[in-house]
């Protein structure tokens, strides 16, 4: 059991976690109650904030590349929801990921104006390169794959989104370089 | 004083090398020169677009590519002299000194994150005019302006002002709905990147109309650079006083804050971003209650799209009669048109409403890069599919309801012959059933369900019986759901079928 004192309310606040959520691959230094305790935390930062979970959830996911699973379970109480409640907020959104992710997110851009000009092909072949679905990572912990609908630059497609990096007019060519570019 | 060279530092001119051509020439003509990185003036075709002060003007040169510049290049730009890639002066490159550029008037000419420089171009005179209005005078204007809302549904902004002004409330809030999802718009982005004070100086104006002192930006995650734009420009605009306590000096206070959703294109729906907004799932509710009644955390809240508010300041400074001069029926003043998909000279487009999609597509912007057209599709993944024989309606709301179809958020998305509608159509369903809220099931099912139908009448497996159970659930889809997502996704659907039936039916299999 945790307990963390938050100050602005002078209140206690018990956790009862137990150590099975821990995800496996959550990096080795950090114990499980430090985990916690940083979850807490930014939770606490984002308390007062109108619809602070989305920034926190925001924060938590920059913070350690993704959700970890005991996240719901830690932040619930401090926005006084239920454990559900903030698990299901974490499912809706495309984004939040509750799995560690590659160290670099390649999202190719599906949508129309990019098919117009050969998304799809583009999309085929790089599943086929990098032997990856969308939504999948390398098992080398360097890339995830992913599909995002529009980018905005629809003028050029297909258009590509490395971290927050943009390309376009990426045809097999140059997603071969961008992914060797990546590689070195 | 030195002069000035401008390259963009927009998204897609950095996506086609404009930051590397900015290195290049720093420290090639650093000295000599002020390099300003301004916003894109929308011509993408012609990106990288380097501009350097003349004394008849800007002169452009363009598209640069960082091999592109060696000494002929350097010398010539130095002198703003003759290249092959000059383009002679930007105001006169044919497809933008025709356009009517209202609410992208400062776009591509002024540094987005130098308040001055947008001062100096008139910026902030919206504000100071409706600092000396009073609410209803601000609203009135709006009103008069003719203003529908640009983000795709097209409602009277004035109309949607005046009921979060008559509704007493100890709160009221403004939302800007940044979550410009739409597969071929980019003209949120371009204004957020471009121009963010516009934005921020529209949406003050918006709350002293209806009495709100806090606003929120919703912006998609998909839009990194947008995000630091307007994040910068927020604290700039927050330490020159123009939000904050005491906007402008004056006794009325505006605070602005900028939200990041998290990849849902449901999220661009009101209800939706609301509920997110919170920090909520981005379900969808029903209206009644509007928002502009029981809005964010049940408060009345306008919620409006990027350029909506962004026409603002535009509205306030030069009189609602003015704006509503341009256009024509009860599409008035101007539509930012997104030229995109496999077009020639794709780009923003800023008009007045009156112009044929065929104008537009073909004389302005040159029709396909590759190959021969076959289809339009214009208004986002919700808009319709149209064949040549539609493409000479005239753009407004009313003439493009009459044909089944909608102008939307102005996205319009060039493909060629090589398009396959059934393909099409069939995405039209994937794309529900990936973005659906899952709140109504024929949405949240018939979309998946649409995608089976699709892949048999692709296969030609009883096409006709097939293509009949996909009528059917079109209807169930339209009828059956309570937001655009679910009933919207069959015009895409209906209308490919409707007007490129070739593409559903042909080579059925004998034993069908």
């Amino acid at each position: 059991m945790l307990i963390l004192l938050d100050n602005r309310s002078n209140i206690c606040i018990f956790l009862h976690i137990s150590s099975a959520h821990l995800k496996q691959n959550m990096p080795r230094i950090m114990s499980d109650d430090d985990l916690k305790h940083a979850l807490a935390e930014l939770a606490l930062a984002h308390r007062d904030q109108l619809g602070g979970l989305l920034p926190l959830l925001h924060a938590v996911q920059k913070q350690y590349g993704f959700i970890p699973e005991i996240c719901a379970v830690t932040v619930a109480p401090i926005f006084r929801l239920s454990t559900a409640e903030v698990d299901g907020v974490i499912s809706f959104y495309h984004q939040f990921k509750r799995q560690p992710q590659g160290k670099h997110r390649v999202q190719i851009c599906r949508a129309e104006a990019c098919q117009a000009n050969g998304c799809r092909s583009l999309e085929q072949f790089s599943k086929d390169y990098l032997q990856l679905d969308f939504g999948e990572s390398s098992t080398d912990g360097l890339i995830s794959l992913d599909s995002v609908y529009c980018l905005g630059l629809c003028s050029h497609g297909p258009a590509v989104r490395v971290d927050d990096e943009l390309f376009v007019q990426v045809d097999q060519d140059k997603m071969k370089t961008i992914i060797r570019e990546l590689s070195s | 004083m030195t002069r000035k060279i401008y390259i963009p530092a927009d998204s897609c001119a950095i996506a086609l090398g404009a930051n590397d051509v900015a290195t290049t020439l720093r420290s090639t003509l650093g000295t000599d020169f002020t390099f300003v990185r301004n916003g894109s003036r929308g011509l993408f075709w012609l990106e990288p677009l380097v501009e350097i002060d003349s004394d008849q003007g800007r002169i452009a040169y363009g598209p640069i590519r960082p091999g592109d510049i060696d000494d002929t290049f350097i010398q010539a730009l130095r002198n703003a002299g003759e290249h092959p890639l000059c383009l002679g002066l930007t105001e006169d490159i044919p497809q933008l000194k025709c356009q009517q550029r209202l609410s992208f008037a400062r776009l591509g000419i002024i540094d987005p994150l130098d308040i001055d420089d947008y001062i100096a171009h008139g910026g902030f005179d919206g504000l100071h005019k409706a600092l000396s209005l009073s609410a209803q005078e601000i609203v009135d204007e709006v009103q008069t302006s003719g203003l529908r809302g640009r983000g795709g549904a097209a409602f009277p902004t004035g109309i949607k002002w005046q009921t979060v002004l008559s509704t007493e409330a100890p709160q009221k809030y403004i939302v800007c709905n940044a979550d410009e999802g739409d597969s071929g718009t980019f003209a949120d982005r371009l204004m957020m990147e471009g121009d963010p004070f516009c934005l921020i100086e529209g949406m003050i104006i918006a709350g002293l109309a209806v009495g709100a002192d806090t606003g929120f930006i919703y912006l998609r995650s998909e839009y990194p650079r947008a995000a630091t734009q307007l994040q910068k420009a927020i604290d700039i605009a927050y330490n020159k006083g123009l939000l904050g306590n005491r906007i402008a000096g004056s006794d009325q206070r505006f605070h602005l804050e900028l939200r990041i959703g998290a990849e849902a294109y449901i999220c661009g729906e009101e209800t939706s971003l609301l509920r997110s907004l919170e920090g909520k799932r981005g379900m969808v509710s029903a209206k009644p209650p509007i928002p502009a009644i029981c809005g964010l955390l049940e408060q009345p809240t306008i919620v409006n799209n990027v350029i909506t508010l962004a026409s603002v300041p535009f509205i306030l400074v030069e009189g609602g009669e003015h704006y509503e001069s341009f256009g024509l029926g009860r599409s008035r003043g101007s539509l930012a048109f997104q030229l995109a998909g496999n077009i020639q000279r794709g780009g923003l487009y800023e008009f007045a409403f009156g112009l044929s999609l065929r104008e537009l597509v073909f004389d302005l912007a040159g029709g396909c890069r590759h190959g021969e057209a076959r289809a339009i599709q214009i208004g986002g993944p919700l808009g319709a599919y149209l064949p040549e024989s539609l493409w000479d309606t005239q753009l407004d709301y009313e003439a493009f309801a009459e044909i089944g179809a909608g102008i939307g958020h102005g996205g319009i998305v060039l493909f060629n012959d090589e398009v396959d509608l059934s393909q099409q159509a069939r995405f039209a369903m994937e794309f529900c059933a990936a973005e659906s809220c899952g709140k109504c099931t024929p949405c949240r099912i018939g979309s998946t369900r649409g995608v089976e139908v699709m892949d048999r009448i692709i296969a030609r497996q009883s096409s006709e019986q097939h293509l009949t159970l996909l009528d059917d659930l079109c209807d169930t889809m339209e009828l059956g759901s309570l937001c655009a997502m679910g009933s919207m996704t069959v015009i895409p659907v209906r209308s490919a079928k409707k007007h490129f039936p070739e593409d559903f039916h042909s080579e059925a299999k004998p034993h069908d």
